[in-house]
């Protein structure tokens, strides 16, 4: 009963102590890779196929490079990760979704973008890569506060 | 005639790129709009809106923003307008100010101190206007038009549009005043026609994504002049209220979207 | 944030306050504003993990996130968190509607 009693108390408390535990660590080296080639070797992401079903619904002009909208999709079935990549900015890749039993390969991500590029999005699906891109031309609003 | 021919296809042709551009703008502001962090500023304005402060140590809860002590619903939807307590015609930041010095004992000075915010430490004035503003969500804007001083505050904001001044000898209608005119990406609403000037006040205040700040109208007048290059207006002048109250007269009838969110 | 039952999916849509700074951002005073962005977010339904993610100082200040989930039923639990380059972390839970 001791035992028990004790194993239950230690584990609340490391649970409040440490509130969060990442599933995966973040991927220090790719994130600060400077061109999407350098962030994609990192990933073990190759040669990947293009694909219709890797979906990249975002505007084509935003008015302001801070915040850009992209809604990212896969109709790839196993779709397991999207992985985002603005193409020109100084750190390329952007994000990395991972998504287990019970998640569709979906998100909607407001993202940063230094000027205009491709935003490129790669769908990992049963150990291959399929790849769709979409440009996004960035400009600067006009005068008000 | 293959010159002319050209010329024409030409300019066929950036009609339509412009219209695309346009048309590819609007899908930026909708898609930035679903999921607004002007949500975060209503949840932290509802908060202040409770909070006891000033020497009174009092909350906003009895605030009478004309309809009523404390009424919320349907309020900003009716502002501008004349308050008899404080006999002039208030908008929501003038009226929030009015209740902040009256209801909690603060004085002016302190309650302007820092009106407009910025993106690390908003101020209080967004965080209020967001709040009140929200609550008028889906109505028509109806602002007072009736009271004597209320067709003055109307006529002096219609004046102000047009006055030309500062050193750059500007006016709102500088920029604001004729069909078909952009600064940069931006088409520039003439506002002292209806059908433009309501999509504008349909949604302001406003979230600004490029700056992360929350605009209030007060904020955006003064910003205004500010590029006009003349002197700063004080808060809640004379001046602000009565161009906020023509643009909005001017705009009535539209339905109120809530706080928006904009490039 | 907002748990929204669609047709065999649940859209969960979450904002977060936080300034995502990119270390090149110079304050009013002229100084570099230090590196402050999330980098994990996880979304858990009912207790268990369905998506992991990280992320750059490429995402927007104060983001925004629509993830998608399979299924749902009135009354499941999400649970998103996230952790930051400072070690700073938070959590939110709703119920989806």
């Amino acid at each position: 009963m001791n035992s028990i009693r004790r194993a239950l108390v230690a584990a609340l408390v490391f649970t409040l102590a440490r509130p969060f535990a990442a599933l995966a660590a973040w991927n220090k080296e790719a994130f600060g890779a400077k061109t999407p080639g350098d962030a994609l070797k990192t990933l073990g992401i190759g040669n990947a196929t293009p694909s219709k079903d890797v979906v990249i619904d975002a505007p084509q002009i935003a008015e302001n490079g801070a915040v850009v909208p992209v809604e990212i999709s896969s109709a790839i079935p196993g779709t397991t990760a999207l992985i985002v990549v603005a193409e020109k900015n100084p750190f390329p890749l952007v994000a990395r979704f991972d998504f287990k039993e019970g998640a569709l390969p979906f998100v909607k991500v407001n993202l940063k973008m230094a000027e205009t590029s491709d935003i490129r999005v790669i769908a990992e699906a049963g150990g291959k890569h399929y790849v769709a891109t979409k440009e996004v031309k960035i400009t600067i609003g006009g005068c008000g506060g | 005639m293959k010159l002319v021919a050209l010329g024409a296809a030409l300019a066929l042709m950036s009609a339509v790129q412009a219209q695309d551009a346009s048309k590819e703008i609007q899908r930026y502001r909708q898609m930035i709009a679903e999921g607004s962090p002007a949500e975060l500023f209503e949840l932290e304005g509802e908060t202040l809106w409770n909070k006891p402060q000033g020497p009174k140590n009092v909350s906003l809860e009895k605030c009478d923003l004309g309809r009523g002590a404390g009424v919320l619903k349907g309020a900003y939807a009716r502002l501008p307008r004349y308050f008899k307590d404080a006999d002039r015609v208030m908008d929501l930041e003038s009226r929030l100010l009015y209740c902040m010095e009256t209801l909690q004992g603060r004085s002016r000075e302190e309650a302007t101190k820092r009106v407009f915010g910025s993106a690390d430490r908003p101020a209080e004035m967004e965080s209020l206007s967001a709040y009140v503003a929200a609550q008028s969500r889906g109505m028509k804007l109806d602002p007072g038009l009736t009271h004597p001083k209320e067709k003055e505050s109307v006529a002096l904001g219609r004046a102000l549009y047009f006055h030309r001044t500062g050193a750059w000898d500007f006016s709102c209608a500088s920029c604001h005043g004729d069909e078909g005119k952009r600064i940069r990406m931006q088409d520039l609403p003439v506002l002292y026609k209806p059908e433009q000037a309501r999509p504008v006040v349909a949604s302001w205040p406003a979230y600004r994504v490029s700056t992360s700040q929350f605009i209030t109208l007060q904020w955006r007048m003064n910003d205004c002049y500010r590029q006009m290059r003349t002197p700063e207006p004080n808060f809640a002048s004379e001046t602000t209220v009565a161009l906020i109250h023509f643009i909005t007269a001017t705009g009535k009838g539209a339905s109120y979207a809530g706080p928006g969110n904009k490039r | 944030m907002r748990a929204t039952l669609g047709q065999g999916y649940t859209d969960v849509r979450v904002l977060m306050t936080h300034p995502m700074e990119t270390g090149q951002r110079k304050d009013s005073d002229g100084k570099l504003v230090p590196l402050h962005f999330i980098q994990n977010v996880t979304v858990k339904v009912n207790g268990k993990p369905v998506v992991d993610a990280q992320i750059s100082q490429a995402v927007s200040r104060n983001p925004v996130f629509t993830f998608r989930l399979k299924g749902g039923a009135k009354g499941d639990k999400i649970e998103v968190s996230w952790l930051d380059n400072q070690g700073e972390s938070n959590s939110t839970e709703a119920a989806v509607a």
